[in-house]
């Protein structure tokens, strides 16, 4: 059947979706995450992660660092969706800017006893994650990476024991001597 | 200027230095002490409106057919919720308007107080921007931004949100003058090389088109004078959008009439078999472009637009241009002028024979009828017979909307009100209160439809009270008749809930609310009673009794391509009911 091509059907187009990370410098004021959110949902764009914290006290503003997915007319259309909220000052895409570099840190609780233990202590050691908080049967590490790292981290963790897991989502910058 | 005063007061004062004349509200218990400044002064007129709704689009109304922001007042709740229509519709349709809520005190907020609601919370979707004023402190500051922020770029609705405590309270006025936003600076004038792009591009054209919208008029008068200066020294042929009525004279050679879904087959194929399209201040809606793989196929495109997330988001276009139309226009023909290349006539003259036989199939044309009013001759007699007058129209939505857009001809713009984005039943009416309030002189007439009339006709006594002499022109078909044309093409003809039973007397319900009533069943009588209707000089319901199941046609059925046109003498029973395929029943 011949699919009618409409507004409606604009996900059906086939270009391929493309992960970006985007950092949005905003006014630091009430309401700022909900008017970014209700653009995310309101217009069905995909929120993969999504970091917000006062960055510059002075002149309160405040950086969000989202990942989104979507092909690239929809990316497009995101940062200008973006662009144009009044409290927003600089919208850049750090996917396209150039090399950026991603972090997280994530906390994950292990319980076990034995063999387990030591085992879990030795992977924490590999992938240089901290021990934050220990019992005669339970760790918390703190481990701070890429996303694909922790991901990784977790899911070795998981036969060992793994409770929960709580993530910060990415935080990111542009390498190189230039600010946004 | 800087002085003390209380928060009500600042509101009345940043009015006054907005340069508000009317505002449109209604009053509540969270908004009483602005009321009270409201009745201590005479610079602000108060129109009391019948429905919070009312406010909004009259404030609407006002704004569209001025140019300047129309302004609603309402209070805390109910009153601010009453307020989301015509918030959302002012929004689709770029109307600059600043609606002032009253608010609960700040502590009880979050309390669930008597007549509380978020309604920073519950509009942010439906508005340019909202503020909550925490302290009188910002209060000057966020009146100021709320006005700029309401007309400068892409044009939109804003509301303040002010707690009662905030109102009492004392504290410093600071003028506008002092006032600078921080963050929000649209961009109006377009780079010049994108502006050089397009006019190269438009040189070589062969099979050119203007596809214009409401962002000429939302840019002002000066977009209009400068877009026809630019048609004129192409020669290119121009349609519009619904929103965009008026930029163009209706009565020129080279304009085609409207184009989309109820447009005119010209229009539409010259859209389609187009190579270049210029598209000024529109936005590729679904109403105008249909099935999008089939949108223009053999076409390079150019994009003006003040809002650079209108381009492409449904068309992915050649050259991109982001600016104010009137700046950008301005450019063009300076370019224009000053450029060598010049599109070969011949090729020009060739496409103009083609559009002449396209416009030679009348695509408009209906059968007359000698016993009954057909709803298109009504529309055009009521054209014929206020032709030359200082006329406004504004409709509601349906049937009889589409009718007046294809049969009503606009010479200037801001004289065409009409709900196009959200198509919003009920609009035409209190937007015709805020018209005639901007100019009291004027001929106002809503075209109106006999089941949206009903859902504002309570504004009927706003006008009363104002004197302010609209004329509700009702197609009455005793149907909803856009839905039972859609039940028609697609539910086999089951009228499910589209007959208006139970209609109103509109006769007798004109007296009852102190207006005149015109009852008009017969073609014969339509010039009289036009006339009628236009010399009494008070607020009208005309009962314009039409036939019952006249189709409004031409018609891109949803999912269809605009060389796929569904034409008023083929739309036999059989041609209607097949007319939208599987794929196309689940658009709207
Ligand atoms: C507030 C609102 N509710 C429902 C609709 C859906 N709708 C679109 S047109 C229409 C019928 C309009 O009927 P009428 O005003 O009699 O005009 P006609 O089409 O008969 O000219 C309806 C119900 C709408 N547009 N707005």
């Amino acid at each position: 059947m011949n699919q009618p091509a409409s507004a409606y059907f604009l996900v059906n187009r086939s270009d391929e979706p493309e992960t970006h990370t985007l950092s949005v410098l905003v006014d630091n004021e009430p309401g700022v995450l909900a008017r970014v959110i209700g653009l995310f949902s309101g217009r069905g764009y995909n929120i993969e992660s999504l970091t917000v914290s006062e960055t510059e006290h002075e002149t309160h503003l405040s950086r969000i660092t989202i990942v989104t997915m979507g092909a690239p007319m929809v990316i497009e259309q995101i940062k200008n969706q973006l662009a144009r909220l009044v409290p927003v000052h600089k919208v850049v895409d750090l996917t396209t800017s150039g090399a950026a570099i991603e972090r997280e840190l994530a906390m994950v609780k292990v319980r076990g006893k034995g063999d387990q233990r030591v085992e879990a202590l030795r992977l924490a050691d590999a992938f240089r994650a901290r021990v934050i908080d220990a019992t005669t049967e339970s760790f918390v590490f703190e481990i701070t990476g890429k996303g694909d790292k922790i991901d990784q981290f977790v899911a070795l963790m998981q036969p060992l024991g793994l409770v929960e897991v709580a993530r910060t989502g990415v935080a990111a910058l542009n390498r190189g001597p230039e600010g946004m | 200027m800087t002085r003390e005063m209380t928060g009500a007061e600042m509101v009345i004062q940043a009015l006054i230095d907005q340069g508000v004349e009317d505002i449109f509200g209604y009053p509540g218990g969270a908004i009483l002490p602005i009321y009270d400044e409201i009745y201590q002064q005479d610079n602000i007129r108060h129109i009391l409106v019948r429905h919070e709704q009312g406010a909004g689009h009259a404030a609407e109304g006002y704004a569209r057919s001025t140019g300047k922001v129309g302004v609603a007042l309402v209070t805390s709740g109910p009153g601010a919720t009453n307020m989301v229509t015509a918030l959302t519709d002012a929004l689709l349709d770029s109307i600059p308007v600043v609606c002032l809520t009253g608010q609960v005190p700040t502590h009880l907020i979050g309390n669930d107080a008597f007549q509380e609601c978020d309604t920073v919370g519950i509009t942010r979707q439906c508005t340019k921007h909202n503020w909550l004023v925490r302290s009188v402190d910002d209060l000057p500051r966020i009146l100021h931004e709320a006005f700029y922020v309401a007309k400068t770029g892409r044009p939109g609705p804003v509301v303040v949100d002010i707690p009662k405590d905030v109102q009492f309270a004392t504290g410093t006025y600071v003028g506008p003058k002092n006032i600078q936003h921080k963050t929000y600076r649209p961009r109006v004038k377009a780079e010049t090389a994108s502006v050089k792009a397009a006019v190269e591009l438009m040189s070589k054209a062969r099979k050119p088109i203007f596809y214009t919208g409401g962002g000429v008029i939302n840019s002002g008068p000066e977009a209009s004078h400068l877009l026809r200066e630019l048609v004129r020294l192409t020669g290119f042929p121009i349609t519009s959008t619904l929103m965009g009525l008026g930029a163009y004279p209706a009565s020129d050679k080279q304009w085609l009439g409207m184009l989309g879904m109820h447009g005119t087959y010209e229009s539409n194929l010259a859209m389609h078999d187009c190579d270049v399209m210029v598209c000024i201040g529109a936005r590729f809606d679904d109403r105008i472009t249909g099935r999008l793989d089939a949108f223009a196929p053999n076409s390079q495109k150019i994009h003006v637009d003040i809002d650079p997330s209108s381009i492409n988001k449904n068309v992915q276009v050649d050259i991109p241009i982001v600016g104010d139309v009137a700046y950008v226009l301005e450019d063009m023909i300076r370019l224009w002028r000053s450029s060598a290349a010049q599109p070969d006539k011949a090729a020009i003259a060739a496409w103009w024979q083609q559009i002449d036989k396209w416009r030679a199939r009348k695509c408009l044309a209906y059968t007359p009828r000698r016993d009954a009013i057909m709803p298109q001759y009504a529309i055009q007699r009521l054209y014929e017979m206020t032709k030359g007058k200082d006329v406004f129209i504004t409709t509601e939505v349906g049937q009889h909307q589409m009718w007046a857009a294809q049969f009503f001809g606009f010479e200037e713009p801001n004289r065409w009100m009409t709900s196009g984005g959200l198509g919003t039943m009920g609009y035409g009416l209190p937007s015709a209160v805020g018209v005639q309030v901007a100019h009291p002189d004027s001929l106002v007439i809503d075209i109106a439809g006999d089941a949206s009339v009903m859902m504002t006709i309570q504004e009927m006594s706003t006008a009363v009270q104002h004197d302010l002499p609209i004329k509700i022109f009702i197609l009455n078909n005793q149907y909803m008749g856009m839905v039972r044309q859609w039940q028609q093409l697609l539910h086999g003809n089951r009228l499910s809930h589209s007959y208006m039973e139970a209609l109103p007397d509109f006769v007798k319900l004109a007296d009852a609310l102190g207006c005149h009533g015109i009852l008009c069943d017969h073609p014969d009588k339509l010039d009289d009673a036009i006339a009628e209707m236009t010399e009494v000089k008070k607020p009208v319901l005309f009962d314009c009794r039409v036939v019952n199941l006249a189709n409004c046609f031409p018609m891109i059925p949803s999912g269809r391509a605009h060389n796929d046109m569904l034409l008023p003498d083929e739309a036999t029973d059989e041609e209607i009911e097949s007319a939208i395929g599987e794929d196309g029943k689940i658009m709207v």
